[in-house]
This record gives C-alpha cells, structure tokens and sequence, in this order.
C-alpha cells in the first residue's frame, strides 16, 4: 500500500490557495476575481477532506464532509449575491473594472 | 502506486489550469480552464474516500456555478475583446511576492504534520453517512445555511433588478 501522503495534498492545496491569492491582487476584472476567491475555497475544501481521511473516528470524518459541503453552500450563494452586484455595478456605470469603481472613496 | 499516479496526474493539471485561470485575459477561458480545475479536485475527492462531495462538486461547481459565470460573462459581453482591461503592471511584482510568501508559510506548518496514518474509510464518504450527520448533529448549521441562501437568492434579485420607477 503506497498511499500518497497527507503532505502532499496539503502542499497541492497550500498551491492552489496562493494562486487564488495571487489572482485577487492582480486582476482588475471582478468576475475572474470571484473565480479567483472560488479557487482559493476550493483549495480549503480539499485540506478539509485529506485531514477527514486521516481522523480515526467514522464520526470525525464525516463532519469533515459535511464542513465541505456547507463550504460549498455559502459559496453558492456568495456567488448569486456577488454577480447580482456586479450586474449593478454594470448599469449603473457601463464598466467593471474595480479601480474605476470608487464611489465610497470620494 | 497507481494512487501516485492519479494523484500527481490531477495535481499537475490543477496546478496549470490554475495558473491559466489567473494567467488569461479572456474571462470565458479563465472560466473553462476553473472547469476543468473543479473537475480533477472532484477527482482528488474521489480518491480521499469523499464520493459524494466529488460527485456534489461536479454538479454543483462545475455545473451550475460556472454557468452563472458564464452566463453573467455573456450577458455583460466581457468576452469580446475590445472589452479586455489591462493588468495593474505596477503591483504585479508585489502580488506575485507576495502569494509566494503565503505559499512558503503555509508549506512550512505542512511539514509540522507527521506520522498521520491515511484511514479509509469507505461509509465515511456515502450519501447515506453525510445526510444522517447532516440532519441530525448538524441540522442547526444547516438551517442556517438555508436561510443564508434564500437570503442570498432575494437579495441577488433586488440588486439585479432594473428600477422600474
């Protein structure tokens, strides 16, 4: 039995998260942001499942699951309530770009 | 060894098309390449014992989250590309920096983590486990969760709505 490592899912994810990160400084367009925020709770859902498969306990294992599954929820809904703002902000002004909508700053 | 196998196929191909995600300036091709990321994580799930959360995460993310990308991508016509925006040159040497900072940090607590021992469990991963902890240990969680997203739903209409007066 070689299994793969908890390491190495941790590190994939530990990857996958910085990605995001990096996405969320650089990107100017809201919707990849968004795309960006999704990878980056992707990449926490998988550290919650490869330390759920590392638990002793059925019980412990399965709340792991059910933590993801809520995960993803609230992402879903982060999702409806954010595209609808930035729908907003696109009639209102015709763009998107998040430098030119500064509208608390002034 | 086959587990080696699948597992450094999917990480390399998460790995590139997350760094495609973030690396195109066509937001339909960042939002196809995220599908294609969804999908290997859905099967990195499969090989931890999770089948339902995989199986949850092909339709859910990338099913029906990436239509509403795309579709909010369509509707506001961001693909064509006289619509384009140019990337912050200035703080892009800053963010790279700084995501390989939050890369070396987190690595660094990964390796704090030895001698876990896998356990696999395979009704840890079923429909039938995940739904009965769901409503019972975890039931007030979830009507909380129920509530954020009909709340969310309301909400996204209102916003999105067109100002009829």
């Amino acid at each position: 039995m070689t299994a793969v490592p908890l390491s190495a899912y941790l590190t994939l994810a530990a990857f996958l998260f910085a990605i995001g990160a990096a996405g969320v400084l650089i990107k100017r367009n809201p919707i990849v942001i968004f795309m960006c925020i999704e990878l980056m709770l992707n990449a926490v859902n998988l550290t919650f499942l490869s330390f759920a498969m590392h638990q002793p306990s059925l019980q412990a294992q399965v709340a792991g699951h059910v933590f993801v599954l809520f995960v993803i929820g609230v992402a879903a809904a982060e999702v409806a309530v954010g595209l609808g703002i930035i729908v907003a902000i696109f009639r209102l002004r015709e763009t998107i770009d998040v430098d030119s909508v500064n509208l608390l700053r002034e | 060894m086959a587990e080696r196998l699948v597992f450094f196929l999917c990480a390399l191909i998460a790995i590139s098309t997350a760094v495609g995600v973030v690396a195109s300036r066509n937001p339909v091709r960042s939002a196809l390449l995220l599908v294609l990321n969804f999908l290997t994580l859905a099967v990195l799930y499969f090989t931890l014992t999770a089948q339902f959360v995989g199986i949850i995460q092909v339709i859910v993310y990338a099913g029906a989250i990436m239509v509403l990308f795309l579709f909010v991508i369509m509707l506001l016509n961001l693909g064509s590309p006289e619509a384009q925006l140019p990337e912050r040159e200035l703080r892009r040497p800053v963010a790279w920096l700084l995501a390989i900072g939050l890369f070396i940090v987190l690595v660094s607590q990964v390796f704090l983590v030895v001698g876990a021992q896998p356990q696999p469990l395979v009704e840890a991963g079923t429909a039938r486990t995940i739904g009965y902890a769901m409503f019972t240990r975890w039931s007030f969680p979830l009507l909380i969760v129920a509530v954020l997203l009909t709340v969310g739903v309301i909400g996204s209409i209102l916003l999105a709505r067109r100002r009829s007066a």
